[in-house]
């Protein structure tokens, strides 16, 4: 419905998307675990914030508090034999099919522990049991991988009654990404080859300090998936519910062996570029539009449809709020006390052969 | 026993690995053609289909990048650039991410990828179809670099790149592929056992190269030996990570080195063989200064007279070391550029 002008219209607007989620004929219980997915992710950055700003965290974070309802949305219809690859903002995307918020904390703390062993910080996760084989900030540099995890799904050929059900490469990137050549060749190929790829844009108007309409012709980025004949979805990236839905339509398509998928989910973050700062005074358009996203919430509108249906209360929010609250606390002190890598570390990990030798 | 061309060896690299092992496919611009890799992969995707010798449209950062991917989803994918002037276009897949996965990962992940670059250069072809950049990428830990110079290792070397679990630049040269040989049957080779080889002994200097330099080394140690001097000639095969017991070793016996590289001197590699040498082997050893030989500082030129000028053959090799026997190799000026054409 967007498609004739090229623009995203009100999906851009933040003064539509108000008002609490249509979730009728969603299983509430799934609604639940995605409501207290996106608090923990949100409550893990704000403590990631909060850390930064005691100078207990040194390595750059760039949170995505606000934009949670992507990564829970899409997440739920993974699996994890698919090969999903992120970006320098993949805190959400790495917790969100299931990695502990530990392995996150303690990766940013450069620690042992941490998921990437200490060897990654906050740009450079890994998640690879869960599905979530790697997060790396070069902008658009993980999305022609992505294309590459679904020519090995598509050679893996898997099958289910009779039928093609491939596992899928799920690339997330953003709408500057969009303005990077690859992206494009990446696009071409995935369509002609007939890739089980799920590109997943989300465009939160911004790169960096610079907002879309400086940088693009049109704000709608899925011009690109039409121009490469690419199934593509734009939906209101606040919507945990549209988000999934969107999701299993694309990948319906492209686990049938029937091509890729594009989804443009259009969101706006509320922190800065990097770090806790909300940056109001960075770049144009900013200052005046957050106030009125924050009212686009992903996580209220969803707990309002639950709680307009009967299946939470404000209590129970309060509640899960609190538990959130404790797991991430408790995170946090585990990994703090946790040990450094050994500095051997530095050169044994540069290749997967003992010691860099032959 | 079967005879073969270096060409045709590279060939049969290509049919073991995809006879032999369901997760290597190859990948890359012409490969349904005859025109762009030569007798080196003639009629493989005829052999093992087009879904496993895949011909791309002319993208080669997604196609490194999507081998990359592909590399940490349980394939061993070889990627091939035609010519490596435009494999530069693949340098964020190759170097910020294939090189990079293990480590940052915590060596977690790691893209089973080859890259093979194509140094394709003469013809008058000029300065964006002949450059040998391997100094380039020999540079980036966690991306190995292999250059074979021999039929043998044309096709072993292959093999054993796409093997290995690391990322892999496997770099040939069309100047190579006249070469024959008699090769017994092929088999899995393990890129752990690949070291720099003597492939001709000597007493009384050291030549190192590596891929086209190596056979420059060996017709130039073929004259030196009819003028009745014995040069030993060492050849790198793998020229990161860099091995240097073999030429400490040698230049201990010969005290003389002289290193030729078939790209540019300034940060290149034959400065780097010196430098590793220079480190190691005790100075009262050698008996001159060590020399190198690479092109001069410019792009390769489209004129046939300046090629000619351009490319050093084994005539300017053996050229050089009489210089060194004779102690006719002066120090050289402060700019590096300075040329000796």
């Amino acid at each position: 419905m967007f498609t004739e002008t090229l623009e995203l219209g009100k999906l851009a607007d933040p003064a539509e998307f108000r008002e609490k989620l249509n979730i009728a004929g969603e299983d509430p219980t799934l609604l639940k675990e995605e409501l207290r997915m996106m608090t923990l992710i949100r409550k893990a950055e704000e403590k990631i914030g909060d850390m930064i700003n005691e100078g207990q965290i040194q390595c750059p974070c760039h949170l995505t508090i606000g934009q949670e309802a992507i990564a829970a949305g899409v997440a739920r219809h993974l699996r994890k034999t698919d090969r999903a690859f992120g970006t320098h903002r993949s805190h959400g995307h790495y917790l969100a099919p299931g990695n502990s918020v530990h392995g996150l904390f303690a990766e940013i703390l450069g620690k042992a522990t941490g998921c990437s062993k200490g060897m990654g910080g906050s740009m450079h996760l890994y998640g690879g049991e869960s599905g979530f084989v790697g997060s790396v900030p070069i902008v658009a540099g993980t999305v022609s991988m992505a294309v590459g995890g679904g020519l090995a799904a598509k050679m893996d050929n898997k099958q289910e009654n009779g039928k093609n059900s491939w596992d899928v490469g799920v690339t997330y990137f953003g709408d500057g990404a969009a303005e990077e050549g690859s992206v494009h060749e990446s696009l071409n190929f995935a369509s002609v080859f007939k890739i089980p790829v799920l590109f997943v844009c989300e465009n939160n108007l911004f790169s960096s300090h610079l907002h879309i309409n400086y940088r693009q012709s049109n704000d709608l980025v899925s011009r690109f998936a039409m121009a490469h004949n690419v199934n593509y979805r734009v939906v209101d990236g606040n919507d945990v519910v549209a988000v999934a839905k969107a999701t299993k339509e694309l990948l319906d398509v492209a686990r049938a062996g029937e091509g890729p998928g594009f989804l443009e989910v259009v969101t706006y973050r509320w922190r800065g570029h990097v770090g806790p700062r909300e940056d109001i005074d960075v770049g144009l358009k900013r200052g005046e539009e957050l106030q009125h996203w924050k009212l686009r919430d992903p996580i209220k509108r969803l707990f309002e449809a639950l709680e307009a249906e009967g299946h939470m209360s404000e209590k129970d929010f309060a509640a899960l709020n609190e538990d959130v609250a404790t797991e991430v606390n408790k995170a946090w002190e585990q990994a703090e006390k946790d040990p450094y890598p050994e500095t051997s570390q530095l050169l044994t990990a540069v290749y997967a052969t003992p010691k860099g030798g032959h | 026993m079967t005879q073969y061309t270096y060409g045709t060896a590279l060939r049969e690299g290509f049919r073991h690995l995809l006879a032999n092992h369901k997760d290597v496919f190859a990948i890359g611009q012409g490969l349904w053609s005859p025109w762009y890799v030569g007798s080196s992969m003639k009629d493989l995707d005829k052999e093992f289909g087009k879904d496993r010798v895949i011909d791309t449209p002319v993208s080669e950062a997604a196609t490194t990048g999507l081998a990359a991917g592909s590399g940490l989803c349980n394939y061993r994918p070889i990627v091939i650039h035609p010519r490596m002037d435009f494999m530069v276009l693949a340098a964020d897949p190759m170097v910020n991410q294939a090189a990079k996965w293990s480590h940052m990962l915590g060596g977690q992940a790691h893209p089973a990828v080859t890259i093979r670059g194509i140094i394709n250069r003469g013809g008058q072809q000029g300065a964006q179809h002949s450059q040998a950049l391997h100094s380039w990428y020999a540079h980036i830990p966690g991306l190995k670099v292999v250059m074979p110079a021999t039929v043998a290792d044309a096709r072993d070397l292959l093999i054993a790149s796409t093997l290995c679990d690391d990322p892999v630049l496997f770099i040939d040269d069309r100047w190579l592929y006249d070469q024959t040989d008699e090769l017994p049957d092929s088999k899995d080779v393990s890129l752990h056992d690949i070291k720099p080889q003597v492939l001709r002994e000597g007493s009384e200097i050291t030549l190192v190269g590596a891929g086209h330099a190596t056979l420059l080394n060996l017709k130039a140690a073929e004259m030196l030996k009819q003028g009745g001097l014995d040069a030993e000639v060492i050849d790198l095969r793998v020229i990161n990570p860099l091995e240097y017991d073999t030429v400490v070793e040698s230049v201990k016996k010969t005290g003389r080195l002289l290193v030729t590289d078939g790209s540019w001197e300034t940060c290149g590699l034959a400065g780097e063989i010196i430098a590793g040498a220079t480190e190691r082997v005790p100075l009262n050893h050698f008996k001159c200064n060590p020399v190198r030989m690479s092109l001069p500082h410019a792009p390769a030129p489209t004129s046939g007279p300046l090629e000619e000028v351009y490319y050093y053959n084994e005539e300017d090799i053996v050229q050089r070391v009489h210089d060194m026997m004779n102690g006719r190799v002066k120090a050289k000026g402060p700019s590096s550029f300075e040329m000796t054409l």
